[in-house]
């Protein structure tokens, strides 16, 4: 996969506001950004504005911060500080833009409903409050399901299903918001080849209608291959960009390398000392 | 059995008081917070005895506000101590509710002595005592117990019809129901309020402890016996008023029986629920233990078939004829059959009875039809075994177990997928003849049971 995204403006330089000079809004902008679970901070200062239309990968160590920066984005944990912007307003007039694909390991699977009343749940929003999931919610539902190449196990109690079936109906569910967001927490982990297939071809179907995705990904040997731009994450964003500029060896050393950083032990002696 | 209306009031609350707890409970059972039940149904007591000590009424309304409030005050309490204590969430449960209930038992104690509020009430309810009670409605007497019960049912029937999908989702999902503007930790509150109410209201019937039975196992059963939401809460309710009829009856009926007086029918309704729960888990359709053990019973003997007619299969490439004795099904090397007469007397009785193998003069010889399935199992097995030998690097001599396991999991696409990989080879590692696919492909006595094969029957991408 090549790089597609047109990129308009600047990227990420300090100085970037929401939108550039010929007022292209950043699909994501977020300034000064601080999220902290008891007092630690989990993320610390984080400056991030990335541009429409790309698929956009978000890599770190483990405890790096990246579930919890797509988190912090769909305001499921509060914010120390600072400000999150989707094309230019807060997420919660944005709510409607953005689709989310939670870890699969997040739910219960034996739940009692089956594939297709998951998917369903996409539409709630739309469907609104006091109302039922007519017949055209479960037509659009099914075609998502048909998307992902899941039409068949459609009434198939969800703890029936493997691995990556749980994981494909989970996408299905953020495809029928039909969203111009999206943002996908580690879709490729614990999934079967067939499924990392049909994930692929997602992600590429998305870039070409133009939608910005956004996915935490722990692989780095398919960051070339998945994504055109790449987030790389340790409490603070170390470096962001097109994946050709910013996939360096230098790069991945400082996001990866080294047991503790310095700012590492700053923030642990500040979690002990409060 | 001597029935009267008051037995008919006292099934009647018994059967309300099941009902409306099943529909709330079924969502404490869903969103794996049951505990919270517990927690609840303890703590409405000092909502109960302040609510009194306040107004001097023992009034539904006052109760249910009382009631209400303490479900909200305990939820909060729980989620700031399981935050701030960095305590795991039972242990806050366990905190806040055994101290508010201690308070409630020293208000009931001290304040609230000379009344109709009796600790013994409290704690086990007094379902005898709700037909004393009466209010008039266009000159019919109606228990008071009853007519709260009904309210409360009522609302809770009416707010899940109204919010079933935002339900569904808060309780199976809350970071996306919040995503998408359902706020999961509101609908968290509404249902602790609900919890209250509804405890309250069934207090008289079953007092605070037997409610927590009220509450959570009738979503157990559902549990058990369902794999949709509607199903799940139709079940859970209609068990409940099963269980308040059943109850009442054998409370009145089973201990003269055995020359005692009547015993208490919110005991009896809670031991018949867990009788029911039993009954389910051992005869609930897919997940039952009957259940179970029929499937792995099935599987086992298809994995017997398949195996006695590859033997026979094996046979009928060395003589010609595949025909074997019973002691020869035994003695040959790696036999699944060795010392098992008693599984291989089984697996050749289901054998004839489908016409796969016919039994001549103390002889065992397979059919047509037998030898072509033996033929596609040995195919499997070699088929396995050529894949252990060229991609796993097992040793010869390890080959014919991991193949021994896998034939019998191998469907005809499966089998395919492995011929075409190793097209152009015609034997195993060892130089056995790896059997031409008969036409149709057919599996053997197909196992009903749930084998890995079904698990990642994978539609290809």
């Amino acid at each position: 996969m090549d790089a597609t995204a047109p990129v308009s403006g600047p990227i990420a330089s300090e100085q970037t506001p929401s939108s550039d000079a010929d007022g292209n809004r950043c699909a994501l902008h977020i300034r000064d950004l601080t999220v902290a679970y008891h007092r630690k901070p989990v993320l610390w200062d984080v400056d991030l504005d990335v541009p429409p239309s790309v698929v956009a990968g978000i890599v770190g160590p483990n405890g790096a911060g990246k579930s919890t920066l797509i988190k912090a984005v769909l305001d499921l944990v509060p914010h120390a500080s600072g400000t999150v912007e989707i094309f230019g307003k807060p997420y919660r007039k944005q709510r409607r833009l953005v689709g989310y694909v939670p870890q699969r390991e997040s739910v219960d699977w034996n739940y009692p409903i089956n594939a297709l009343e998951l998917v369903a749940m996409g539409l709630y929003r739309t469907i609104g409050w006091f109302r039922r999931v007519g017949p055209v919610y479960r037509r659009r539902a099914l075609e998502a399901l048909a998307d992902v190449g899941m039409a068949d196990l459609a009434r198939r109690q969800i703890s029936q299903l493997s691995g990556g079936q749980q994981q494909r109906i989970f996408l299905a569910r953020a495809l029928v918001q039909d969203a111009d967001v999206y943002f996908m927490d580690e879709p490729f982990s614990g999934v079967d080849a067939a499924t990392e297939k049909a994930i692929i071809a997602i992600l590429q179907r998305l870039r070409e209608a133009g939608k910005t995705v956004f996915v935490v990904h722990h692989d780095l040997e398919t960051v070339r291959e998945y994504f055109d731009y790449l987030i790389m994450l340790n409490m603070r964003v170390v470096s962001a960009g097109p994946v050709a500029d910013v996939f360096t060896p230098e790069n991945l050393r400082r996001t990866y390398g080294g047991r503790l950083t310095l700012l590492d032990r700053a923030v642990d002696a500040m979690g002990r000392s409060r | 059995m001597i029935w009267t209306s008051l037995d008919t009031w006292i099934v009647v609350a018994a059967a309300l008081a099941g009902a409306t707890c099943a529909l709330i409970g079924s969502f404490l059972v869903l969103k794996k917070v049951s505990m919270m039940g517990d927690a609840i149904s303890h703590a409405v007591l000092p909502g109960i005895a302040v609510a009194f000590i306040l107004t001097g009424s023992r009034a539904g309304p006052v109760m249910l506000v009382g009631a209400a409030l303490v479900g909200i005050l305990t939820a909060v309490l729980v989620q700031l101590i399981t935050r701030h204590a960095r305590l795991e969430e039972g242990a806050s449960m366990g905190v806040v509710f055994t101290v508010l209930f201690a308070i409630g038992l020293i208000l009931i104690e001290r304040a609230a002595r000379n009344v109709d509020i009796h600790p013994e009430h409290v704690l086990f309810g007094a379902v005898e005592l709700v037909p004393l009670h009466v209010i008039s409605f266009w000159g019919w007497d109606v228990p008071r117990g009853v007519v709260l019960l009904v309210v409360v049912l009522a609302v809770n029937v009416l707010l899940v019809l109204l919010f079933f999908k935002e339900l569904r989702l808060a309780t199976f999902d809350p970071e996306l129901a919040t995503a998408l503007g359902i706020n999961a930790n509101a609908v968290h509150y509404v249902l602790m309020v609900l919890v209250a109410m509804t405890t309250v209201a069934a207090f008289e019937v079953v007092g605070s402890i037997l409610v927590i039975a009220m509450l959570i196992v009738p979503g157990a059963i559902a549990w058990l016996l369902t794999r949709r939401l509607l199903p799940f809460l139709l079940v859970s309710v209609g068990v409940s008023v099963v269980a308040a009829v059943v109850g009442h009856i054998a409370a009145i009926t089973v201990p003269p029986l055995f020359g005692y007086a009547d015993t208490s029918t919110s005991g009896s309704m809670a031991t018949v629920l867990g009788l029911f729960f039993f009954l389910a888990m051992l005869f609930a359709p897919e997940q039952g233990l009957l259940a179970r053990a029929w499937n792995t019973a099935r599987l086992r003997l298809a994995i017997g078939s398949q195996d006695a007619l590859g033997l026979l299969a094996r046979a009928a490439e060395k003589a010609g004829e595949g025909s074997l004795s019973a002691a020869e099904f035994r003695d040959v090397s790696s036999s699944p059959f060795a010392g098992r007469r008693l599984r291989l007397a089984a697996t050749l009785g289901l054998l004839r009875a489908r016409g796969l193998v016919a039994a001549r003069g103390g002889r065992y010889c397979v059919t047509v039809r037998g030898l072509e399935q033996g033929r596609a199992v040995l195919r499997s097995h070699r088929l396995w075994e050529r894949f252990f030998y060229e991609d796993g690097q097992v040793e010869l001599g390890e080959l014919h177990t991991a193949a021994d396991v896998l034939e019998h999991y191998t469907d005809p696409g499966l089998q395919q997928e492995l011929a075409e990989r190793f097209a152009g080879i015609a034997t195993d590692p060892r130089g056995n003849r790896i059997p031409e696919e008969s036409s149709p492909a057919r599996r053997i006595g197909a196992p009903r049971a749930r084998t890995p094969n079904d698990r990642e029957k994978e539609p290809r991408a």
